[in-house]
Order: structure tokens, then C-alpha cells, then sequence
């Protein structure tokens, strides 16, 4: 009968101190350790997902900002080639009217050159006619006959 | 090591004083050898423990192997109780590594170094019963305080017709009644099987040994069926004690969420 007597006293004191020391005391630790490491691993992916939403965010407005500022740019410069456009225009316009004013002087100029060549030249050719006539027939031709032979000429 | 040359296959169960102790209420308690295995046991799950109370935030390895344990017993109690049973963890922990450590112990094979006779503690009938006891006591003061008489509707299972009760009554009790016994004995058949298999075989090696001849492939077959046996009891060590904590568990489940 020792035996069961000396089984039961120690088994109870070793099972106690397990249950009480160890079971008890350092068991809910090391769960506790687990737990906390669990909570952080789920508290930093939430936190990492938190500030991956705000960069997408943050790259959204600077996407629409800059496309705002391309379109916003692309009026500017349209307006600008319009206006500049129009200046050109008017630039255009009033230098041309300015040449064809310049050319109409000189065409009247050139004309009325041309008429006074034409008057010296019949008044030359009749004076080297009357004297060609003279030179080669001997005879003489009035001034107002050579000038009409010139004129049937010309 | 009954006569010489032979292997007593049950001398390693045998309890024996290493100490006289004192006298406890007429029972004399002594300090035996399987006293002293037990001390071993708890130092050796003390080692353990102390072992992932590092409390780092990225685990080494022994701090995963603790709380792997720990975890998996939480496991077995959340699957079988629910959430009512986070305070019975102490137990079902307590019995899962005492009898864990106990198991693994005796099948270290320590007899190698001279002077040093292993034990396996919960190859005692005395052991496994007063485990099985405390067990069975949990669920049947938990049983009563919770749910007074109405405890012994747990024998009457769901949709029984009305004639049936009695009789079934009277199964389901008897098998109630039963649990702690199966509790008990599925360990220390299942522990003193493995080990007596293990020394008949040893036993075989040295006769096959000792008549020399041919009969030396008789001793190295056995070796190779040792080889293999311990490996099975390795395995059966760790089923062992999660089939108690389960069972446990199962068992004081029915006493917390009375159907």
C-alpha cells in the first residue's frame, strides 16, 4: 500500500506545481506574447494599407492637377497663336496696302517716263531721218514730212 | 533482472524507495524512483517553458516550439469547449505536458548510462488514474454547480421516446461512469504495452546473442523490430497525450454547454 500512498502524495505535488506555476503562471505570458505580436502584425498591415490608400489618394490630385494645368496651357497657347494670328494679319494688310501704293506712283512715274522717251525719241529719229534722206538723196524733206514719215514708222 | 542472463520485462515498472519518507495520515510516503522521475518532468517542461518566456517580438526557434504548445492546446479547448473554456486551459495544459514529458521521457534511452534506471511515470495504473480522477471530479463538479440536477439530462439524449428513457438513462450513465476508467487505462496499457514489447524483444537479442550461430539473424531482425517499435511509441507518446487533453476537453465540455 507504500506505493499508492507515495504515488499519490508526489504526482499531486509535481501536478500542482505544473498547474500552478506553470499552467497558470507563465502560460497565459506566452499567449499574451502571441496575442500582443498578432495585434501588431494586424496593426501595421492596417497602418501600411492606411498610408498605401493615402499615396493613391495623393497621386489621384496630382494627377488631376497637372492634367487641369496641361489643359489649362493648351487654351493659353491657343490663345495666343490667335491673337498672334490677327496682329500678323493686320501687319499683313496694312504692308500691303502700303505697296500697292508705292507700286501705283511708280507705274504712273514709269508711264509718264515712258510717254517723254517716246516724244524725245520721234523728235530724234524725224531730225536723223530728214538728215539720212538728205545724206543719201540729195533731196530735202521739211521737218513736218520726216516727223510724219517717223510717226507712219513707229 | 530476475535470474542472470534474463530480462525481467516488468522490473522496469516496479516502484522502489529511494528515500524513507514519513507517515502521511497511516500511509507510508516515501521518496521512489518514480517520485524522482516525476521532478525530473517537471524540471524538463520548466527548461522548456523557460525557454519561450523570452517574450520577443520575432520568435527564435524554442520560442515557437513553446508557443506552438501553447497554442495548440488553446487550439483543443477552442474547437471543444467555445470561449467557456479558456479557464480550464490550466488543466488541460498541465495534463497535455505532464504526460507529453512523461512519455518522451521514458522512451529516452537513458538505461545506456550506468546507474541510471529510466522510469516511465505514467506507465502507472496509480499515475494515469488520479489524472483521469481530477479530470472526471472537473466535469462533475462543473456539471452540478452549473447546472444542478438538470446535469443528468446530459444521460438523456435529444428525441429519446418516452419508454426508452429509462433504459437509455442507464446506458448513457454507465458509459458516463466508465470514462474515467477508459481515461485512465487507454494511457497505461498503450505506455506499459510499448515498453514491455520493447524488453521481450531486447530480451530476444541477448538469448539470440548468448547461443551464437546462426541464430544471430534472430537478434539482428529484433533490433531492427526495436528500431521500429520505438518509433511507433515516439508517435504513440505524443497521440497519448493529446488523445487525454482532447478527451478531457471533450469531457468537461459536456458539464459547460449541457446540451
Amino acid at each position: 500500500m507504500e506505493v499508492y500512498g507515495s504515488q499519490f502524495f508526489w504526482l499531486l505535488i509535481v501536478i500542482g506545481i505544473i498547474y500552478f506555476f506553470i499552467a497558470k503562471n507563465m502560460v497565459p505570458k506566452i499567449s499574451k506574447t502571441v496575442d500582443d505580436r498578432q495585434k501588431r502584425i494586424t496593426d501595421d498591415l492596417a497602418a501600411a494599407q492606411a498610408a498605401q490608400d493615402r499615396a493613391e489618394q495623393i497621386e489621384e490630385d496630382y494627377r488631376v492637377s497637372i492634367n487641369n494645368a496641361k489643359s489649362d496651357a493648351v487654351g493659353k497657347v491657343n490663345a495666343a497663336k490667335a491673337e498672334a494670328g490677327k496682329k500678323h494679319e493686320a501687319a499683313v494688310k496694312r504692308a500691303d496696302t502700303s505697296i500697292a501704293k508705292k507700286a501705283d506712283e511708280a507705274d504712273n512715274a514709269l508711264k509718264v517716263a515712258t510717254a517723254t522717251a517716246l516724244t524725245e525719241i520721234e523728235a530724234v529719229a524725224a531730225e536723223a531721218a530728214k538728215d539720212i534722206v538728205a545724206t543719201v538723196s540729195g533731196t530735202k524733206v521739211t521737218a513736218a514730212q520726216a516727223k510724219k514719215a517717223v510717226k507712219a514708222a513707229f | 533482472m530476475a535470474e542472470k542472463g534474463k530480462i525481467d520485462p516488468m522490473h522496469q515498472f516496479e516502484v522502489q524507495p529511494i528515500i524513507e519518507g514519513f507517515e502521511l495520515f497511516g500511509q507510508q510516503i516515501n521518496f521512489t524512483n518514480s517520485a524522482l522521475w516525476m521532478f525530473v518532468v517537471l524540471g524538463l517542461i520548466y527548461l522548456f517553458m523557460m525557454g519561450g518566456m523570452k517574450r520577443e517580438l520575432v520568435p527564435g526557434r524554442w520560442q515557437i516550439m513553446v508557443e506552438g504548445v501553447v497554442g495548440f492546446v488553446d487550439n483543443i479547448i477552442a474547437t471543444s469547449i467555445g470561449p467557456a473554456g479558456k479557464k480550464y486551459t490550466p488543466w488541460v495544459f498541465t495534463l497535455f505536458m505532464f504526460i507529453l514529458f512523461a512519455n518522451l521521457l521514458g522512451m529516452m534511452p537513458l538505461g545506456i548510462i550506468p546507474g541510471i534506471h529510466p522510469f516511465t511515470v505514467t506507465s502507472q495504473f496509480t499515475v494515469t488514474g488520479i489524472l483521469a480522477i481530477i479530470s472526471f471530479s472537473i466535469v462533475l463538479i462543473v456539471g452540478f454547480w452549473k447546472h444542478k440536477l438538470k446535469f443528468f439530462s446530459l444521460f438523456v439524449p435529444h428525441g429519446t421516446p418516452l419508454p426508452m428513457i429509462p433504459l437509455i438513462f442507464m446506458v448513457e450513465l454507465l458509459s458516463f461512469m466508465v470514462r474515467p476508467f477508459s481515461l485512465a487505462l487507454r494511457l497505461f496499457v498503450a505506455m506499459i504495452a510499448g515498453h514491455i514489447l520493447i524488453k521481450v524483444f531486447a530480451n530476444f537479442v541477448i538469448q539470440a546473442i548468448d547461443a551464437g550461430g546462426a541464430s544471430i539473424l534472430v537478434a539482428i531482425l529484433s533490433i531492427i523490430f526495436i528500431a521500429f517499435v520505438s518509433a511507433l511509441e515516439l508517435l504513440v507518446c505524443a497521440i497519448q497525450a493529446y488523445v487525454f487533453a482532447l478527451l478531457t476537453s471533450l469531457y468537461i465540455n459536456d458539464a459547460e454547454n449541457l446540451h
